[in-house]
């Protein structure tokens, strides 16, 4: 839920990049963060276990420049993938204002996306939200990897609603800030409609 | 959408700077700063200086989301007030009007029962002034549709560079 301070003349919006465990959420945030400057993004935290796994959620707070005025800032959250994590995924999607659904390429991923997918709209629906009626956009990832799935299945199985859709290979930073800038994009044209 | 858009204003932003510009001393506290449940910091009073207050706000936040989620588990609805115990800091976070949540950052200078006591009375002041916010964005959507109306696709475009 998006915050807009009159006073200081900021506008807040939370952004949750959602997907099976190790599709590279957090690598898209590592991306992100090394490459902005830092006066404009804050510490990125990491909730992780020992091995890396993200835990509970990372974090990693944006401030984007100015749009008539206002200052906009931008706080992005991963949520941790593995399927006994649920009750954390609830958690972070409360009050989210966009997602984006990081897939995994690889096919023997597939099941694991569709099941992410699944499991997304449910826990968006036990708030009250809508898969149809919240932005979100869709990243298939590791498309460097030899045995991917093609892109046109990709898009008949995930991608049934037409969202802006990129290729990614996170690891290098291909198609990380394109998937950003689609979703701060999205989130300000919800809040200008005003909901 | 479940929930609008938190919205504040100079007014009711000059008001709460002050309860908890009050809420600090009386407190003997280092540093009191407010929290919207969804992560997002609204005001912080005391030595802020060298603090990562956003990270501090996040964090706070998931730490309430969490603790949260296990009151439902054993049948509580939340858990109001939690206090965490340092060697010099101790933090005291409550949640107020069920949206916003209060943190008290302080040493051996003051104690908990004076912290608890002060925020207490703070706690009601701040919940005033958020239900008066509340019925003002419920009354006046306008004020926030008529700036962002004016957004176009160029702004958002020139965000990125
Ligand atoms: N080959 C390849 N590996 C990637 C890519 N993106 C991430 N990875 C790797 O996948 C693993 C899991 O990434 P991580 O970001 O931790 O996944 P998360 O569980 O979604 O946060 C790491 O070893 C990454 O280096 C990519 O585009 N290509
Ligand atoms: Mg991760």
């Amino acid at each position: 839920m998006s915050f807009i301070n009159y006073s200081s003349r900021e506008i807040n919006c939370k952004i949750v990049y959602y997907g099976p465990g190790l599709c590279g959420k957090t690598t898209n945030l590592s991306f992100i963060f090394k490459k902005t400057n830092p006066e404009h993004r804050g510490k990125m935290i990491s909730l992780a276990t020992e091995t890396e796994r993200t835990l509970f959620f990372d974090f990693l707070p944006l401030s984007l420049g100015d749009i008539k005025g206002f200052k906009t800032r931008f706080h992005l959250y991963t949520v941790p993938g593995q399927i006994f994590y649920d009750a954390s995924r609830k958690l972070i999607l409360k009050g989210v204002d966009g997602i984006v659904f990081v897939a995994d390429s690889q096919i023997e991923r597939m099941d694991a996306n569709i099941e992410s997918f699944e499991n997304m709209k449910a826990n968006l629906k036990e708030q009250g939200y809508d898969i149809s009626n919240i932005p979100y956009v869709i990243q298939y990832n590791k498309r460097d990897l030899a045995n991917v799935v093609p892109l046109a299945e990709f898009k008949k199985v995930l991608n049934v609603n037409g969202a802006p859709d990129f290729e990614a290979v996170a690891a290098t930073g291909v198609g990380v800030f394109e998937t950003l800038k689609a979703i701060v994009k999205l989130v300000l044209i919800e809040l200008k409609k005003g909901t | 959408m479940p929930t609008s858009s938190l919205v504040m204003f100079e007014e009711e932003f000059k008001q709460i700077t002050a309860v908890i510009d009050r809420l600090l001393k009386e407190a003997n506290a280092k540093v009191v700063f407010l929290v919207d449940k969804d992560g997002q910091l609204i005001a912080a009073s005391g030595e802020t200086g060298d603090m990562d207050t956003t990270s501090l706000a996040s964090l706070t936040a998931g730490n309430i989301a969490a603790t949260g989620g296990l009151a439902k588990l054993i049948g509580e609805k939340e858990f109001s007030i939690l206090f965490h115990e340092g060697e010099k800091d101790n933090l005291h976070i409550s949640i107020v009007g069920q949206r916003v949540i209060v943190v008290v950052i302080f040493d051996q200078r003051s104690s908990l029962g004076l912290v608890r006591l002060r925020v207490k009375k703070a706690n009601d002041e701040l919940n005033a002034i958020l239900q008066k916010l509340l019925r003002r964005v419920e009354k006046k959507p306008s004020v926030q549709e008529n700036l962002l109306a004016e957004i176009t696709d160029t702004d958002i475009d020139k965000l990125f560079h």
